[in-house]
C-alpha cells in the first residue's frame, strides 16, 4: 500500500476543486483510504492520517471515526505523535462522547512529564475539554504545576485551572494557596494568565472576592504593575503600536473595576492609575483607544467620585466626534451603559447622537436608537420625536418593530398633550404599520377610549388613513374599532380640532365591506370588521337594512370566527332586537392595565363587553375586571398550578349572553379536560394528596372546616361523596372533594365524572386519581372540583357519570341539590 | 469571552476555524457561511463590530482573507480587534514564507516595530 499523502498536498488537492460534488468526491476517497490505513494499525503514518482527518473535519465533514486514533496517538512516545494526537482530541473529542474518559490516565502521565512541552500540550488538553470527572481527578497536579518555577508550565497551569473553576466550582479554594505569588513574576504571560484566573475567581464567588479585596491587598498590587506598564520605557518585546502589553493593561483594567464594584477602599485606591491611565495613553493609535475604552467603562461601574466620571463622559464625547466608526459605535454602546446613572452628562451630546441616526452603518444606527430612546424626556419629547418618526420612515425594516415599540413607549410616558398623542400614534401606524407589535393594538384603542374629548378627531382622522389604503392590518384594526365605536360622531360631522368631513352612512359602510372582502385582510381584522359593521347597526339610522344583508352573509363564512360571530349578530336581529341596543353600547372607559398584567378579560380584541344581564346603567366597567380578579385568585391563589382551559372556553359563551345556551339552562364543562387526563397525566400538575389516592390534605392553609360532607349520589352500588373546603381569603371559590367508591363485586372500568352548573357559577374538574373504581369498596377515585361563586347563589349542579360494569357501558345523570348552606354562603 | 474564531475567505471557504464552545458540525457550516455573508455585506468604511444572534463579531479583512471572531458581550472590542492584528504579525514572524503576508506588510510600511 503506497505511503499516504502528506497535509500539504491534500490541502493543495482540495484546493484545485472547483465545485462543491468535486470536493466531497475528493474528500470521500480520502476518508477511505485514512479508513483501511487506521484498520491495518499503521504506526508511521497514523499521525499523518489523523491530522488530515482534523483538517477535513474543519471543512465540515464528519470525522468521529478518528476519535480512538487520537487516543492511541496520546498514548504513543513520540512527540510528534503526541501533538496531534492532543489536538485531535481537542477538536473531535468532548463531553458527550465517553471515550474522553480513557484519556484521564495518558494525561496524568504526561502532566508529570520529564518534558516541559508535553507538559504544555497535557495542559493544554486538559484546559480545552476536560469534563468534570477529569478535572477532579487532575486538579491536584495543575495545582502543583502552577506554583512550579517555570514560567511557560506556569501560564499553561494558570488558563488550566481557569477551565476547572468553570466546570468544578468547589475546587476554587484548592488554588487560592498558589495565586498568593503568581504576581509577583515578571514574565508578562504568566502575569496575564494569572489575571485572567483571578477574574474568573471573582467573578464566581464573592467570598473570593472579598477574601482578595482585604486579606490580598490585591488592588495596591495591580495598580503597581498597570503603573509599571505605563512608566516604563519601550521595550521590545512587549510593543505594540508604541504602547507596552496593551492585552495585560485592559485585563488588569476589567479585574480592578470587579474590585472596585461597590467598594468604596478599593474604588479609592484605583482613582489615581485609572486618571493617570486616562489622561496618558495615546490616542492616535487604535490601541491607545481599546485602553481607554476599558477605562472608561471601569470608571463607571466603581464607585469612583465625580471629577473621574466628567473625565470618562468626556472621553465618550471626544469618541463620538472622532471619524473612525469603530470608536464611534464603542463610544454609543458605553453611552448606553452610563445613560441610567449619568444622564445629565448624557443629554449634553444629544445633538451627536441624534446625528448618528442618519449614518449609513446598520450597528451604529441601532446603538443610536437606543440610546435615542434612553434619552427622551419631558424636554425634548416634541424635538426627538420628530427624529424618530424621520428615522422610522426611512430605516431598514429589522428596526422598525423595535422603534415602533420606543415610540409607543416613549409617547405613553411624555406627551405633552393628548392630541400630540393620538397624532403621533397615527403616524407611526401609518408609516411602519404592518411591523406594529400586537400588542399595541388593544394599548391603542384603550388610550382612545380614554381621551374622550379626541374621539371625534380619532375617528376622522383614522377614517381618512383607511380610505386610501387598508393593507396595514394594526391600522386598519384600530379603525374599524373606531369606527365602530364612534360611527355617529363620524357622520354627524362635529369636529373641533380639525375641519370636519362629510361622510355618508353608506360611505362608512362601503370602506368597512371592503375592508371584509379584502385579500390582504387577516382573519382576526375581519372580525373587528364585522364587529364595527354590527354596532353601527344602532348607530346609524337609515342603512340598518344593509348591515342586516352584510351579516347575514357571513352567517355561513368559512372562516369559523366570522361565522360564529355573524350567526350571533344575525340571532341578536331576530330573537333579540329589544336587547341589542344594550348590548351595542358605547364602551365604558377601560381601566388603565399594565402590559404585564392581567390582560386577557379586559382587552378583548374588540369582542362586545358581557353588558351585565341585569340593567345596570353604564359605566359597568368594575364588574368585568373585578371577575377578572376572581378567577386570578383562583388561578394563582393556592400551591397548585391548575389547568387553564376553562377561562376561555367561558369567555365565548358569556360574550353571548344568554344567546349561547344551546345546551339549556346549563354551561357543561369538565368533559374535555377529564377524559384525557388518565391518559396525558404529564401536563397537568396533580397535587400530591391525589397521587397518594387518598385523603384530604387541605388544599388552603386558611380553610373553614367543619362543612358537612354530603352524599351527592348513590346508586347500583356506586357511591358518590363530596367534601368541602373554603378559603377565608377568598369565599368565593369552593372545593369540592368527590370520593367514588363501589360496593358491587366487581370492578367499574373507564369511569368519567363530569359535573355542570348553573351559568353564574365556573367550574374547574383537575384530573381524576384513576379511572378504575375497584369492588367491594376496597379503593376510591378522588377527583377535584374547584368552584367559582362570586354571587353566592345557591350550589347546584348536575352530574354525570359514565363506567363500563359487567361487561356493559354503563350512564347516568343526576342532580345534586343537597349542598350545605355553608358550601356556598 | 471569544466564542469562536475562523479565517474564511472572500468566497466562503474556511481557512481556519476553532470553537471555544460546543456546535454541531452541520451548524458549523451554516453559521460560517452567514457570518461571512454579514462581513461581506458590509463597505470599508463600516464598523468592524456587527451584531449576529447573540454573539458579536469582530472581523478584519485583509487582502482576500477574512478573520472574524465571535465574542460575547462582556469583550473589549477594540481589544479584540487590536487581539487579531497581533496574531496575524505572529502568523507573519512563524511562517515567514507566506505570500500575502509580504503584500500586507508592503502595505502597512513602516507602522510596525519589527526593525
Amino acid at each position: 500500500m503506497p505511503a499516504p499523502i502528506r497535509l500539504r498536498e491534500l490541502i493543495r488537492t482540495i484546493r484545485t476543486a472547483r465545485t462543491q460534488a468535486e470536493e466531497r468526491e475528493m474528500i470521500q476517497k480520502e476518508c477511505a483510504a485514512i479508513r483501511s490505513s487506521f484498520r491495518e494499525e499503521d504506526n508511521t503514518y497514523r499521525c499523518r492520517n489523523v491530522a488530515k482527518l482534523l483538517y477535513m473535519h474543519m471543512l465540515g465533514y464528519p470525522a468521529h471515526f478518528g476519535q480512538l486514533e487520537c487516543l492511541k496517538l496520546i498514548a504513543s512516545q513520540k512527540f510528534t505523535d503526541k501533538r496531534i494526537g492532543y489536538l485531535g482530541a481537542m477538536l473531535l473529542l468532548d463531553e458527550r462522547q465517553d471515550v474522553h474518559l480513557l484519556m484521564t490516565n495518558c494525561i496524568k502521565n504526561d502532566l508529570n512529564h520529564s518534558t516541559q512541552y508535553v507538559q504544555g500540550l497535557a495542559l493544554c488538553t486538559l484546559g480545552c475539554m476536560g469534563s468534570s470527572e477529569m478535572c477532579r481527578d487532575l486538579a491536584g497536579e495543575v495545582e502543583k504545576l502552577l506554583k512550579t518555577s517555570n514560567s511557560y508550565l506556569r501560564k499553561k497551569a494558570a488558563l488550566c485551572a481557569v477551565h476547572v473553576i468553570r466546570k468544578v466550582p468547589e475546587l476554587m479554594e484548592m488554588f487560592l494557596p498558589a495565586t498568593k505569588n503568581l504576581l509577583n513574576e515578571k514574565n508578562h504571560g504568566v502575569l496575564h494568565t494569572s489575571v485572567v484566573l483571578l477574574t474568573e475567581m471573582c467573578e464566581r464567588s464573592p467570598d473570593m472576592l472579598a477574601h482578595f479585596r482585604k486579606n490580598e491587598k490585591l488592588v495596591p498590587q495591580l495598580v503597581r504593575i498597570l503603573k509599571n506598564l505605563i512608566m516604563s520605557g519601550y521595550s521590545p518585546e512587549h510593543d505594540v503600536s508604541g504602547i507596552s502589553d496593551p492585552f495585560l493593561q485592559v485585563r488588569i483594567l476589567r479585574l480592578l473595576r470587579i474590585l472596585g464594584r461597590n467598594d468604596d477602599d478599593s474604588s479609592e485606591a484605583m482613582n489615581d492609575i485609572l486618571a493617570q491611565v486616562a489622561t496618558n495613553t495615546e490616542t492616535s493609535k487604535n490601541v491607545g483607544n481599546a485602553i481607554l475604552y476599558e477605562t472608561v467603562l471601569t470608571i463607571m461601574d466603581i464607585k469612583s467620585e465625580s471629577g473621574l466620571r466628567v473625565l470618562a463622559i468626556n472621553i465618550l464625547g471626544r469618541f463620538l466626534l472622532n471619524n473612525d466608526k469603530n470608536i464611534r459605535y464603542v463610544a454609543l454602546t458605553s453611552l448606553l451603559k452610563t445613560v441610567q446613572t449619568d444622564h445629565n452628562a448624557v443629554q449634553r451630546h444629544r445633538s451627536t447622537i441624534v446625528d448618528c441616526l442618519k449614518d449609513l452603518d446598520v450597528s451604529i444606527k441601532r446603538r443610536a436608537m437606543e440610546l435615542s430612546f434612553a434619552l427622551v424626556n419631558g424636554n425634548n419629547i416634541r424635538g426627538m420625536m420628530k427624529e424618530l418618526l424621520y428615522f422610522l420612515d426611512s430605516c431598514e425594516p429589522e428596526f422598525k418593530a423595535d422603534c415602533a415599540s420606543g415610540i409607543f413607549l416613549a409617547a405613553e410616558k411624555y406627551a405633552p398633550s393628548k392630541r400630540w398623542h393620538i397624532d403621533t400614534i397615527m403616524r407611526v401606524l401609518t408609516t411602519a404599520g404592518s411591523y406594529v407589535r400586537d400588542d399595541a393594538v388593544p394599548n391603542l384603542i384603550q388610550l382612545i377610549t380614554n381621551s374622550v374629548e379626541m374621539h371625534a378627531y380619532t375617528v376622522q382622522r383614522l377614517y381618512k388613513a383607511i380610505l386610501g389604503d387598508y393593507s396595514q392590518q394594526p391600522l386598519v384594526q384600530v379603525a374599524a374599532w373606531c369606527i365602530g365605536e364612534y360611527g355617529d360622531l363620524l357622520i354627524s360631522g362635529q369636529c373641533e380640532e380639525e375641519e370636519p368631513i362629510q361622510v355618508t352612512e353608506d360611505e362608512v359602510l362601503d370602506i368597512l365591506e371592503s375592508v371584509l372582502i379584502s385579500n390582504m385582510s387577516v382573519s382576526v381584522t375581519r372580525g373587528y370588521a364585522l364587529t364595527a359593521i354590527m354596532k353601527l347597526s344602532t348607530r346609524f339610522t337609515c342603512t340598518v337594512n344593509r348591515i342586516k344583508k352584510v351579516v347575514s352573509i357571513y352567517g355561513s363564512s368559512i372562516d369559523v370566527e366570522l361565522q360564529q360571530r355573524a350567526v350571533e349578530y344575525n340571532a341578536l336581529f331576530k330573537k333579540y332586537d329589544h336587547m341589542r341596543s344594550a348590548l351595542l353600547e358605547r364602551m365604558p372607559v377601560m381601566e388603565k392595565v399594565t402590559t404585564n398584567g392581567p390582560t386577557e378579560i379586559v382587552q378583548t380584541n374588540g369582542e362586545t363587553e358581557p353588558a351585565p344581564l341585569e340593567t345596570k346603567p353604564p359605566p359597568s366597567g368594575p364588574q368585568p375586571t373585578s371577575q377578572a380578579n376572581d378567577l386570578l385568585d383562583l388561578l394563582g391563589g393556592n400551591d397548585i398550578t391548575p389547568v387553564i382551559p376553562t377561562v376561555p372556553t367561558s369567555k365565548p359563551a358569556s360574550a353571548g349572553g344568554e344567546l349561547l345556551d344551546l345546551l339549556g339552562d346549563i354551561n357543561l364543562t369538565g368533559a374535555p379536560t377529564s377524559a384525557p387526563a388518565p391518559a396525558s397525566a404529564p401536563q397537568i400538575s396533580q397535587p400530591p394528596f391525589l397521587l397518594d389516592g387518598l385523603s384530604s390534605q387541605p388544599l388552603f392553609n386558611d380553610i373553614t372546616t367543619g362543612i358537612p360532607s354530603i352524599t351527592a349520589y348513590s346508586k347500583n352500588g356506586l357511591k358518590i361523596e363530596f367534601t368541602f373546603e373554603r378559603s377565608n381569603t377568598n369565599p368565593s371559590v369552593t372545593v369540592i372533594t368527590i370520593q367514588a367508591s363501589n360496593s358491587t363485586e366487581l370492578d367499574m372500568t373507564d369511569f368519567v365524572f363530569q359535573a355542570a352548573v348553573p351559568k353564574t357559577f365556573q367550574l374547574q374538574l383537575l384530573s381524576p386519581s384513576s379511572s378504575v373504581v375497584p369492588a367491594f369498596n376496597t379503593g376510591t377515585i378522588t377527583q377535584v372540583i374547584k368552584v367559582l361563586n362570586p354571587q353566592k347563589q345557591q350550589l347546584r349542579m348536575r352530574i354525570k357519570l359514565t363506567y363500563n360494569h359487567k361487561g356493559s357501558a354503563m350512564q347516568d345523570l343526576a342532580e345534586v341539590n343537597n349542598f350545605p348552606p355553608q358550601s356556598w354562603q | 469571552m471569544i466564542k469562536f474564531f475562523l479565517m474564511v475567505n472572500k468566497q466562503g471557504q474556511t481557512r481556519l476555524s476553532k470553537y471555544y464552545e460546543h456546535v454541531d458540525i452541520n451548524k458549523r457550516t451554516i453559521l460560517e457561511t452567514e457570518v461571512i455573508k454579514s462581513c461581506l455585506s458590509r463597505s470599508s468604511e463600516q464598523c468592524s463590530f456587527v451584531e449576529y444572534k447573540d454573539f458579536k463579531l469582530i472581523y478584519r479583512q485583509y487582502a482576500a482573507l477574512f478573520i472574524v471572531v465571535g465574542v460575547n458581550d462582556t469583550e473589549n472590542e477594540m481589544a479584540i480587534y487590536e487581539f487579531i492584528h497581533n496574531f496575524v504579525e505572529v502568523l507573519d514572524e512563524y511562517f515567514s514564507r507566506v505570500t500575502f503576508w509580504l503584500i500586507l506588510y508592503c502595505e502597512r510600511g513602516k507602522n510596525t516595530s519589527w526593525g
